[in-house]
């Protein structure tokens, strides 16, 4: 029973990270470049909407604060690239790596100014109330953030295999010029890939600010999401959730069996443990070009 | 004759410093076949995709269907009815058959118009409609460069530019791709302007036929009459001239030069 129950509330932390990694390789895939500031947009994703709803600040009703932050997210996503990342297309990796993380200070910096450096929980109408299934007690807040989760993978495989902006974002990541021949506009099309980053970071920050509190600190998670990304693989979408799981269920186990100095290693001792026997990750998409 | 439908004048390009085409006038017709023969590093890719706007001209003007079209985005110059079939297939290797060929169809949004050219596509290579749920990463070398052309057909184009179909494929599939090519042109009056270096499949397809070497148009003329013409013979044909030794002793200068 025990068990069970760390095993659901993994999960619901698992779906945050793989949320996260969602958005890492999101970005990654279309563009090649890796956001160091995922995990940070998160957190700002988590504080826009407190500011939008709680009632020390802007008092909105929750479901109304839900669409404006989410659509505050994707713009936010969205103007990065077309503003920044853009105007440094075709330098180094490097270049991307070390903005993106300066990136993540800003965000961090500026949401401690705004929102101050206190934790604070968002206020939302599923908090303190309780689910008994069989002899389990799980919190609402767990089970609408794995409920969310399942959703919005759904949402996303549709999104990605059955519309034409889906479609054409998967061809812009698979081969960026033949995306070109076919005449899809690759810029354009890159641009909504970090706008839908940007949402997704949102919603992972307004799962995790119901489920516990956030400061301006917790973006550091990102480095655990991004560990889950590679070990899924990084380049598969559905290889990220899995990684995110995976992440999020060892975690409460090892805290629980493992002495509590090794048990935060865990994630990252399993990370090494793939990268040794399976490089390419769980998941991989990797395959040969043929010529 | 009619007025041209694809007129380049002049057209420069470069890679940075280095200038890929130095100056190319061409004309291409409705209902035409223009091969452009060449050597590696000729230009003959670089022009395609400078009259795709992959890349940019530097100098010189692109009309298409009376609008100048040079430095336009691709995907503007895709809506105009130019298609353009890169060298080397580059399919969507992880999307099935089927979506590759919606991808194709990017810039339509006329559901009907969409069906009838994905019909038309399986009817000229009825191989892809088997295969239609198969990740285009999986298929053949040939399988994948059918693909490439049946999702350049699905822009409903006014014209193809073809570079290399012949690439990495066996004569007997030069063959099958090549009848297909002429099928379509016959058929359906699709205009093309083919690269190749196979100059003998090039030739046998096309009306008129440009040679190029290092950026310009060096020779021009009615394939037929390309096609018995000593040089090409000697540098695109392979033909050995049989006869007098000394005419071997040294290496043989080609004419336009």
């Amino acid at each position: 029973m025990d068990n069970a129950q760390l095993l659901i509330s993994g999960l619901a932390n698992g779906c945050v990270y793989g949320l996260i990694a969602l958005g890492f390789v999101l970005i990654y895939k279309a563009t090649e470049a890796v956001n160091f500031a995922q995990g940070d947009f998160m957190m700002l994703g988590a504080f826009v909407t407190i500011g939008l709803t709680n009632t020390e600040y802007m008092g909105l009703p929750f479901w109304l604060a839900l669409p404006i932050s989410l659509g505050i997210m994707g713009a936010l996503g969205y103007l990065l690239d077309r503003l920044i990342i853009r105007r440094i297309f075709g330098e180094s990796q490097t270049a991307v790596v070390i903005l993106t993380i300066a990136l993540g200070f800003v965000i961090r910096f500026a949401a401690g100014l705004i929102w101050g450096h206190e934790p604070q929980t968002l206020q939302n109408p599923l908090a303190g109330k309780e689910v008994r299934f069989g002899g389990l007690v799980l919190g609402m807040e767990d089970v609408a953030v794995i409920v969310v989760t399942i959703l919005l993978t759904w949402g996303l495989y549709v999104f990605f295999s059955r519309t034409k902006l889906g479609l054409a974002m998967q061809g812009a990541s698979q081969n960026q010029l033949a995306a070109y021949y076919m005449g899809i506009p690759v810029k354009r099309v890159q641009g909504f890939i970090w706008a839908l980053a940007g949402v997704v970071a949102g919603i992972a920050g307004i799962l995790f600010a119901a489920k516990g509190s956030v400061d301006p600190t917790t973006g550091l998670l990102g480095i655990k999401a991004f560990a889950a990304a590679v070990i899924g693989g990084f380049g598969s979408l559905p290889g990220a959730l899995a990684g995110g799981l995976i992440v999020g269920v060892i975690e409460p186990f090892a805290s629980r069996y493992i002495a509590a100095g090794y048990s935060q290693i865990a994630p990252y001792a399993l990370l090494l443990v793939v990268l040794i026997f399976r490089p390419n990750g769980l998941f991989s998409q990797v395959r040969i070009k043929k010529v | 004759m009619t007025e041209p439908i694809l007129t380049i004048r002049n057209v420069e390009s470069f890679y940075g410093p280095i200038m890929a085409i130095r100056g190319v006038s061409l004309d291409v017709h409705v209902g035409q076949i223009v091969s452009i023969l060449g050597a590696n590093g000729a230009g003959k890719t670089t022009l395609l995709k400078t009259v795709s706007g992959v890349m940019d001209p530097e100098k010189g003007k692109i009309i298409f269907d009376d609008q100048e079209i040079q430095g336009l985005e691709p995907h503007k110059v895709v809506q105009k009815g130019i298609v353009h079939v890169p060298e080397g297939r580059e399919v969507f290797p992880l999307m099935t058959v089927d979506e590759n060929l919606s991808l194709g169809a990017y810039t339509s949004s006329n559901k009907g118009q969409i069906d009838h050219d994905r019909d038309l596509v399986f009817s000229y290579f009825p191989i892809l409609k088997d295969r239609r749920m198969q990740e285009a990463g999986t298929l053949s070398g040939g399988q994948q460069q059918m693909l490439a052309i049946g999702r350049g057909l699905m822009a409903s184009p006014k014209i193809m530019l073809l570079d290399e179909p012949s690439l990495g494929l066996s004569p007997l599939l030069v063959q099958e791709i090549f009848g297909i090519l002429k099928r379509l042109n016959t058929e359906q009056n699709m205009t093309m302007m083919l690269v190749e270096q196979n100059a003998n499949a090039a030739l046998d397809l096309a009306r008129h036929g440009y040679v190029m070497e290092v950026g310009r148009i060096v020779m021009d003329g009615a394939a037929d009459i390309l096609m018995q013409s000593d040089d090409i013979q000697n540098f695109y044909l392979g033909v050995q001239e049989e006869g007098a030794r000394e005419n071997r002793r040294w290496k043989r200068k080609k004419t336009w030069r």
